[in-house]
Order: structure tokens, then C-alpha cells, then sequence
């Protein structure tokens, strides 16, 4: 999996600032997608590109459990979000409805990714690779549960 | 085993069950409402383009809909959801759906205790975050995203990684001038707002026996915003007797063992507890309210489930009574059947009195939504639940969460207010 990296150095990005409340009553999800990211970055939709990866801070995806806020960076071509911590609802939501993958990294991955930084991340090894600088990091391994559902694309696919 | 450990092992079959054991567990009550419904509804659409069965609910006698946020519609395609909720209902025979402009109807959180939806010892899903409230009745209260519920409303079931539990211990009565609402923000000024990620809050003490359930629901109501997987209170005869007086009496009562295992204990003492906001943009950025910013206010707002329930109304009005309102205050109750006791009651008159405008049972504002959103640099003193930049409209608005008490008290001076400093 390759992509650049768009960086939020933050914590608590909330799922208002990744899907803003008054347009919880959309369900197109390419609508959707063209107000991602808007709380914070309303410029977003025109500078992602499919298969970016956002990079932030600790709990990520904190708030609500509307699964708009996956579906909004996933439509909008976001493959991966690479964070120090996730809030639980989000989490579940990017695994369980295949949206994509919430991968927790350590501070010095945080640290040293920056934005533009070009990485290549293999699930197989649990490996992130910086493209751009050089440099090797260690993902968290998903759990058993976790990995399992990821492995069938999602929930409904998984047979427990 | 704790209460959520035991609700987790009866639900899924095991005899004994402990933290980071992941289960499948049957679930009992299942809610949707017309964010989440049509939500579910385009799962439901994407599975069937790929050949899965979505004709037949596995049970539909324990679903349960709620039109909450966007109602009364304010536009077209809020109004085009309402009636998605209609048909989805239609379709697979869900009885229990709580329509606005018929009878009983309000936020579904608020439902769940009001209407005896939710019962001691269930496992409760339901699409939105705040589904933790319902913990407070003895429950195990957990929201889900979309794909989740449809799968529950597919198999009856959903995975859960069994949660640590963080035990919360209230020593005495709450003085009169603190409510609920100002221990939670504190506990989640203590914690942070991902102090019980992936967590059960749970609350206990003698402080707590003497709580009202509207106030217990206000401390589980907002264990989502330290990030609980639930949050939860033992049931005792309170709830019996509320159940109760709603038709519901057979149930079987969990509670945890006498050497259930905790992961912390944290304790509190009543008599130390002070008034408290929650500043712009975090519920864990609090401050003592005597201590807290001398800004302009623009608006007070009473609503939500977390802080628009009979009691919260009681509590502004006793505030509110023979004053008159200094900045836009809005008042909406959280479901109809408490409007209508605040009606018998004399709050609404007193609201309306004190200059406030009443509004119907809606999240409305609360979300950001509609009715009553906050513009550009407005500043808004509130009893809900999150603060986030753009939470209640303009991404450069700013809202300060606070009890019922303080709201009502900021809403007569202008200034965030102690309710012991109003003349």
C-alpha cells in the first residue's frame, strides 16, 4: 500500500470536524466525501488523492458514532489513517464496514512523518516504510479480531 | 465479574468472561433514528447488490426507531429520510417507532428510559454515540456505527472485546448548587476525553444511591466523551420502581460480584464539588465556574439528552422563576411526554415568562443541525454533551457546556454564572 501523507499534528480530531453535523442527513457518499475533513481543512477534497494516508495525533475519530466520518475520507481516496490512538466507535466503524485502515503507530513515527512524505506500508510485516526520508517504522499489529475482519473485508464477509 | 462482565457472559453464553476476551454476544434491544437509519438502510442496499438476504430482520420486536435529529424537518432531504424511516418500518413490521407530530416522540436516548425500552441486565445497541445513557439503568449500553447495527438487525449478534472497568465512587449527597453534569466534567477533566477509550465507566457510592435516574443519566450520558465503551450504574429500587410505573417488571437484575475486579477506583467527595464548565473546544478543558472567563455570552441553550429531562427543566425553572432572560435562550424538552409535565408543572410558563423561546423535542442545535445553530463568533452557554469546533454551527463558534443550573443562571446575567452569585 502506497501513498503520500496529508498530516494533522493534532490530537482529537473529532468526527464533527471530519464530517460536520448539518450534513449527517446525506447518505450519497461521493457528497459525503466532498465534506470531509471541513471542521479543520476545508481545502481537503481538492488536494487529496486516491490512496493518501492521513497521519495524526491521539484519538483520532473521537465523538460520534456516525459512520459517515470513514465513509467521507474513505470515498475521498484515503486508504489509511495512521494515528497514535483511535477513539473506539471510528475505529470499528473504518474495520468493520471496510473503509479503510485505522493503523496505530508510536511517537517517533508521528514524529518524523511529514506532510507530502511518501510511505509504503506493508501489512505483512507491519512495516512503514518513509519513502521520502528513508526511514523504516513499526505499526502496532492489529488484534486477532481485528486483523480476522480486515482479512475478510469486513464484517459481513467474516465468518466467526 | 463486575455488572458489564456479567451482562457480556450471559449475553453470549460463557460462565465467566474478563477484560480483552472477545465475544459474540446476542443482543436484546436494538435502536436506529433518521441519522442512522438511512445510514443502515444503504448498507442494507450494498449487501444486497451482493446477494446477502436483507428481506427478513431477525427480530423486529426488538427494534425500536426514533425521528430525533433532524425533526421537524427543516428541509427537503431531512423530510426525504423521515419517510425512508417510515417505509424501512413499514417493511419489516418495527412497531415501535416514535414519529413526530404523533403522540409520544423525543431524543431516542431519552426514550429508552421514558418508555422502558431499555431493561436491567440487556445488551442495547443503537446508532448513535450516546447510547451509553441507557447504561444508567443496569444495562450494558453501547452505540454502534451503521454496518455494525445492520449486522445486529441481520444475526442478532455483534462482536465486543469484553472492557477493563474503571469504577467511579461518589462519597455523599451532591450539594444543591452542583448537578450531575458538573461531576462528569470533572471526572473528564481528570481522565481527558480518551481517559475511558475502549472502557466501562462505572458509578458507585452512597452519592450515587441518593442520585435521581435523570441525574444518573446525565453521568453515563457523557462517559462517551471520555470515550467509554459504556458506561453503567447497578440497578436498585429506584429503577424497579420507574420500570415499574412504565408496565415493565420482568426483568432479571444483574450486579457485579463482591470481589468483582476493577481496573481503578477513583473517588469523589460530594461535599467538594463545585459548579464547573466545559471552555471551548473539549469537554475535558474545564474550569470551576467561579474561576471561569468573564466573556459576553450570546445564547443559552436547554436541550438534548444529556440535559433535557424533567429534573434539568426543574432545575432552570427554580432559576429562571420571576427573571427575565438577559441573551437568546432556548429551551427544548427532550421528549413530549416531559413537556408535558413541565406544562403541569409551571416550568414552560415560567421559560416563556423569562423571555426564553420553548421548542419541540429535536438534537436540532445540539449537532449543529438546524433550529437554533450558532453563526460566526457567536458564544453559547449549554447543558449538551460535546463542544467541539463547529459542534452547534459555525466552525469559529464556541460553546461552554454546563448543568442546567449554571445555563439558567448565565442566561439571566449575560456572564457564565454561578447559580449561588445570582441575586
Amino acid at each position: 500500500m502506497k501513498g503520500n501523507v496529508i498530516k494533522y499534528e493534532r490530537d482529537n480530531i473529532d468526527t464533527d470536524v471530519i464530517l460536520p453535523g448539518t450534513y449527517l442527513k446525506l447518505h450519497d457518499y461521493d457528497e459525503l466525501a466532498s465534506h470531509a475533513m471541513e471542521g479543520i481543512d476545508p481545502e481537503f477534497h481538492t488536494k487529496v488523492k486516491e490512496g493518501d494516508f492521513i497521519v495524526s495525533g491521539k484519538n483520532f475519530g473521537c465523538g460520534s458514532s456516525r459512520e459517515h466520518a470513514p465513509i467521507a475520507l474513505s470515498h475521498s481516496g484515503i486508504k489509511a489513517v495512521l494515528a497514535l490512538s483511535f477513539a473506539r466507535i471510528f475505529y470499528r466503524n473504518c474495520v468493520d464496514g471496510a473503509f479503510l485502515l485505522p493503523i496505530e503507530i508510536d511517537e517517533e513515527a508521528y514524529k518524523n512523518i511529514a506532510n507530502g512524505d511518501e510511505l509504503n506500508i506493508s501489512m505483512e510485516t507491519n512495516e512503514i516504510k518513509n519513502v521520502t526520508k528513508n526511514q523504516t517504522y513499526q505499526m502496532k499489529p492489529f488484534s486477532e479480531i481485528i486483523g480476522k475482519i480486515i482479512a475478510a473485508g469486513g464484517l459481513f464477509k467474516f465468518k466467526p | 465479574m463486575n455488572i458489564t462482565e456479567k451482562i457480556l457472559a450471559r449475553a453470549s453464553g460463557k460462565e465467566r468472561l474478563s477484560p480483552d476476551d472477545v465475544v459474540f454476544v446476542n443482543v436484546d434491544k436494538v435502536m436506529l433514528h433518521d441519522v442512522s437509519g438511512p445510514g443502515v438502510i444503504k448498507v442494507f442496499e450494498k449487501l444486497k447488490n451482493q446477494g446477502i438476504n436483507v428481506e427478513k430482520l431477525w427480530d423486529s420486536s426488538k427494534v425500536w426507531i426514533a425521528e430525533d435529529h433532524f425533526v421537524p424537518s427543516a428541509e427537503k432531504v431531512s423530510a426525504e429520510n423521515i419517510v425512508k424511516l417510515s417505509n424501512f418500518s413499514k417493511k419489516y413490521g418495527i412497531e415501535k417507532h416514535f414519529k413526530y407530530g404523533l403522540g409520544q416522540y423525543g431524543i431516542c436516548h431519552t426514550l429508552s428510559h421514558e418508555e422502558a425500552l431499555v431493561l436491567p441486565g440487556e445488551v442495547y445497541v443503537g446508532g448513535d454515540s450516546h447510547t451509553n445513557t441507557t447504561g444508567a439503568l443496569g444495562a450494558f449500553a453501547c452505540g454502534l456505527g451503521h454496518t455494525d447495527i445492520a449486522y445486529v438487525l441481520l444475526n442478532g449478534k455483534i462482536w465486543f472485546k469484553v472492557p477493563e472497568t474503571l469504577l467511579f465512587k461518589l462519597n455523599g449527597k451532591l450539594p444543591e448548587h452542583v448537578m450531575a453534569k458538573d461531576l462528569i466534567l470533572k471526572i473528564i477533566g481528570d481522565i481527558g476525553t480518551d481517559g475511558g477509550a475502549y472502557k466501562t465507566m462505572q458509578f458507585a457510592g452512597n452519592g450515587i444511591d441518593e442520585m435521581s435516574i435523570d441525574e444518573r443519566l446525565t453521568l453515563t450520558n457523557m462517559t462517551t466523551e471520555a470515550g467509554a465503551k459504556n458506561g453503567i450504574i447497578e440497578p436498585d429500587q429506584k429503577i424497579v420502581d420507574h420500570l415499574a410505573s412504565r408496565g415493565a417488571t420482568e426483568f432479571t437484575q444483574i450486579k457485579g460480584d463482591s470481589d468483582a475486579d476493577y481496573s481503578k477506583t477513583f473517588e469523589y467527595e460530594a461535599s467538594e464539588m463545585e459548579p464547573i464548565v466545559a471552555k471551548p473546544f473539549s469537554p475535558e478543558n474545564i474550569a470551576i465556574v467561579r474561576e471561569a472567563p468573564t466573556i459576553e455570552l450570546d445564547k443559552a441553550y436547554i436541550g438534548s439528552c444529556t440535559g433535557a429531562k424533567l429534573e434539568d427543566l426543574e432545575a432552570a425553572a427554580k432559576i429562571l422563576k420571576g427573571k427575565k432572560v438577559k441573551i437568546r435562550t432556548e429551551v427544548l424538552p427532550a421528549a413530549i411526554s416531559i413537556y408535558k409535565k413541565a406544562i403541569e408543572k409551571g416550568f414552560i410558563q415560567i421559560f416563556l415568562d423569562a423571555g426564553a423561546t420553548v421548542g419541540p423535542p429535536t438534537c436540532g442545535a445540539c449537532c449543529g443541525a438546524h433550529m437554533g445553530v450558532l453563526a460566526k463568533g457567536e458564544i453559547c452557554i449549554s447543558t449538551t454533551n460535546r463542544n467541539f469546533p463547529g459542534r452547534m454551527g459555525h466552525v469559529e463558534s464556541q460553546t461552554y457546556l454546563a448543568s442546567p443550573l449554571v445555563t439558567a443562571a448565565s442566561a439571566v446575567t449575560g456572564k457564565i454564572t454561578d447559580p449561588r452569585d445570582l441575586n
